[in-house]
């Protein structure tokens, strides 16, 4: 053995600065290695989707047009009952959406005024840390996706979401009010979902893989332009960057530490 | 036992209708002709599924559940029939897929990339699902329940 004692504590020391500092160390040693070797090829690296809603662009009508063109997308049936409705994307006041800002003395304007509220996409999600079979997950792009192949219909991840955006199917969305759903699946290109799942907003994640924009987006391009805007936060050109850069944005309950991933303009 | 002899022969006649049963219920021998899936105009202009026939007709279950898990999970939403997962068992399993017949069925899959979608692209082509899916299925007794969530084609019956 050609190991004396100086070597010997050489490399046990250059071990334990590895083994403490790990990849700090390595980092040190040799820059952007690690990076490059823990590159697996996700099919949508290195981008954060989010969105932008501009609250001072959007009426009532169009907010029900976005809604309209979500649901008839997705094949959501209209339950006609709040207490099993389905939602993916809904308008509330301002005391709803924005709990944590209400005051008493708020003008009637904002009192009354409706927002546009669908998944917030949460960079930390908490129905995805609840979830026992993982049929929700946060996809490498940041979408909180849903697998309706593996949910269980438990609803801990609509305990655990805080802004109610998650629904539960109490029964057949097929087996839905004819005279409200009449031409129910209204898209024969999407599933329906089936009785005993829990549904939400996926970002339109089918539409991103084809190019597309999410379908709320663009319904309200068509009618009023950057009502809506979807882009990649990791994008420092991106059009959602140049909003939140220029405007004054707020999002919901943010002191719950979730990270939302749609802002708000007001 | 009184009248021991009735009740015994009674049994076995009993015993003799609920055996062969089964065998005066399929007097025209019809059980044991598997039903052979009808191809839409459309399937048998295209030629060639997404992988070889053989393959497809024992392992599209298979294929299926790979293609929703990486639809969904992994959001690789493309499939590329010159990188399916059927070349490894075309030649090994497959009942009559002797090294010929595993070539020829190669050829048959022209390198094609298809989106992957049941309700899509699968029933695209096999617009029948009566007399391509289910004629089998009920044949087997086997009921899938990817038709709960997605749609099936609307079929002129």
């Amino acid at each position: 053995m050609g190991v004396d004692r100086r070597a010997f504590l050489k490399i046990a020391g250059l071990t334990g600065l590895l083994g403490l500092g790990g990849k700090t160390a390595i980092e040190w040693v040799a820059p952007g290695k690690v990076e490059a070797q823990l590159d697996t090829p996700p099919v949508t690296k290195g981008k954060r989707w989010a969105m932008v809603i501009d609250a001072n662009a959007l009426d009532d009508e169009l907010m029900d047009v976005c809604i309209q063109a979500c649901h008839r997308e997705h094949n959501v049936p209209d339950l006609d009952d709040p207490k099993v409705e389905i939602k993916w994307m809904w308008k509330e006041e301002y005391a709803h959406t924005f709990p944590g800002q209400k005051h008493d003395f708020i003008g009637d304007d904002i009192k009354h005024r409706h927002f546009l509220l669908l998944c917030n996409h949460c960079t930390n999600p908490p129905c995805c840390r609840v979830c026992p079979t993982k049929a929700t997950w946060q996809r490498e792009d940041g979408i909180v996706m849903m697998d309706q192949h593996r949910c269980i219909g438990c609803r801990f991840c609509m305990a655990a979401c805080p802004f109610g955006v998650r629904s539960f199917n109490w029964g057949d969305p097929r087996k839905a009010p004819e005279e409200k759903n009449p031409d129910f699946p209204t898209n024969v290109k999407y599933p329906t979902r089936s009785m005993g799942v829990v549904e939400k907003c996926t970002f339109c994640a089918e539409r991103l893989a084809k190019g597309q924009l999410p379908a709320c987006v663009e319904a309200a391009n068509e009618i009023k332009k950057n009502a809506l805007t979807f882009g990649d936060l990791d994008d420092p050109d991106s059009a959602v960057r140049e909003l939140l850069r220029k405007h004054y944005t707020i999002r919901r309950k943010p002191e719950l530490g979730t990270e939302p991933n749609v802002f708000y303009i007001v | 036992m009184y009248d021991g002899g009735k009740i015994i022969t009674g049994l076995i006649i009993g015993l003799l209708v609920l055996f062969l049963w089964p065998f005066f219920y399929d007097r025209g021998g019809r059980a044991g002709v598997a039903p052979k899936p009808e191809l839409t105009p459309k399937a048998k202009e295209a030629g060639a599924c997404v992988a070889p026939t053989p393959y497809m007709r024992e392992y599209h279950m298979q294929l299926l559940d790979d293609w929703r898990h990486t639809v969904v999970r992994d959001g690789e939403r493309y499939y590329d029939t010159s990188k399916g997962t059927w070349q490894l068992r075309v030649l090994a399993d497959i009942e009559d897929a002797t090294a010929n017949a595993g070539e020829r069925h190669y050829k048959d899959v022209q390198k094609k990339v298809y989106y992957k979608s049941l309700q899509v692209t699968c029933m695209d082509c096999h617009s029948n699902k009566s007399k391509f899916c289910d004629e089998c299925h009920n044949y087997m007794g086997i009921d899938p329940y990817c038709w709960d969530c997605h749609i099936e084609p609307k079929e002129n019956k």
